[in-house]
């Protein structure tokens, strides 16, 4: 199937179609999380992607399904490579990412430039009114990417993608 | 490659200490004396187990075995961890200053990976310390709250701080391996890394009005980096091996 040129774009347009398991709004892109895309002779791939957390549990499950949607493409071979070594930081998340978070209810990482302090961790605005006058409760939340914070706007906490 | 067995030696060491802490940490899953608590060991936990697969990959590309066969097909005696992990979880105080000990300890020790004259280590150093800002907060914001709260929060939290400070020493255990690993420039001695340790958390726990009991010498609690462990671990190893031991074969 796969004659004509694939352009990278191209490739990364389907890789749209993976979302992340648990915040099923994101693509795996817009997530920043694929470092290189390879087409190589044939109808092969080579994928690098970096996990956000070292710990994630949906990086196994991420690979596969690049795999099945690419295949699903018409690519007969399709490598995935985990560079377990490369840091991410939340500042690989697109604007349409940050989007797509705050559609999900979580709220985007605050914007950091370089090193990552401990007051920086702290700040969030509120998902539901974008109130900045919240305050964090648990830098630990349901999933490793995800703090708790309380908003005294809605008296209400909610849950932010921690910056990395 | 030079310096294979010492940079091996410290993968271990590195590795088996998250992967054992990272199992103790779990171990409050259910019991934790709050939600938050429960959610934040699990999550730590998560990451500890992580981190150590990282390591154990790095060794992998060492020619050691593959992860999974590292993790839970060795004994005891193989084990590179600081008894200091292997300890039981005891009650939450105890828990909580391990926790303390441990992330800081590990936090310095990642900060001067970042320097290491081995470039994977380096990469790796660079990707964990970012997560590790996060175990540091919390144990500290913890810590200092309840030593802080009231006197009984302060004397329980005094109590385990005085079980705990002998043996979070064992994390820096000497091993026939520190010079050579420090002249190599891929990690500095145990002495140079207690001390700064020492240098950081002093500050944290007199703020938290808490202070270190004096330690006896030797410590009794060294051993564990040349495969003396205590009873626990191997109690750990049986419980974390239960699953695989059943059907070893078996693909997930």
């Amino acid at each position: 199937m796969v004659n004509e040129i694939i352009s990278k774009t191209t490739l990364l347009d389907y890789l749209q179609e993976v979302k992340d398991p648990e915040i099923p709004t994101i693509s795996v892109v817009d997530l920043g999380i694929i470092e290189d895309v390879k087409i190589e002779a044939g109808n092969k791939v080579c994928i690098e992607m970096i996990p956000t957390f070292s710990g994630c549990p949906a990086i196994r499950f991420m690979q596969l399904e690049i795999i099945n949607c690419l295949k699903k493409h018409g690519f007969t071979e399709v490598e995935v490579k985990v560079a377990y070594e490369k840091p991410w930081s939340s500042e690989r998340i697109t604007e349409r990412g940050r989007k797509q978070l705050l559609e999900f209810g979580l709220s985007p990482p605050p914007r950091i430039k370089g090193e990552i302090e401990e007051k920086d961790l702290e700040q969030a605005i509120c998902p539901k009114c974008l109130s900045q006058n919240t305050v964090i409760k648990n830098p630990f939340g349901p999933t490793l990417c995800r703090a708790i914070h309380y908003c005294y706007n809605c008296h209400e906490t909610f849950e932010q993608f921690k910056p990395l | 490659m030079q310096n294979l067995e010492a940079l091996k030696n410290l993968l271990y060491r590195l590795a088996d200490d998250f992967l054992i802490m990272g199992h103790r940490d779990s171990e409050w899953i259910g019991l934790g004396p709050i939600l938050e608590e429960d959610i934040a060991f699990a999550s730590m936990a998560q990451d500890k187990v992580g981190y150590s697969l990282s390591f154990y990959t790095l060794l992998h590309e060492l020619g050691e075995a593959d992860p999974d066969t590292i993790a839970f097909k060795r004994e005891a005696i193989h084990f590179k961890c600081a008894q200091f992990v292997e300890m039981p979880i005891q009650d939450y105080a105890f828990s909580l200053i391990r926790h303390f000990f441990f992330d800081y300890a590990a936090d310095t020790r990642i900060q001067a990976l970042k320097n290491s004259s081995y470039d994977k280590l380096r990469d790796l150093a660079n990707k964990i310390s970012r997560e590790l800002k996060y175990h540091c907060m919390h144990a500290k914001t913890m810590v200092t709250q309840i030593a802080k709260g009231n006197e009984d929060g302060n004397s329980r939290l005094q109590e385990a701080v005085n079980t705990a400070f002998p043996m979070a020493l064992s994390l820096f255990e000497p091993t026939e391996f520190c010079e050579e690993l420090a002249q190599a420039g891929i990690c500095p001695t145990e002495a140079s890394l207690q001390k700064e340790w020492l240098q950081r958390i002093t500050p944290l726990l007199i703020e938290a009005s808490l202070s270190l009991p004096q330690v006896p010498e030797p410590n009794p609690y060294y051993g564990g980096r040349k495969g003396y462990h205590t009873d626990y671990l191997d109690e750990l190893i049986q419980e974390m091996t239960a699953v695989i031991r059943l059907e070893p074969e078996a693909v997930w």
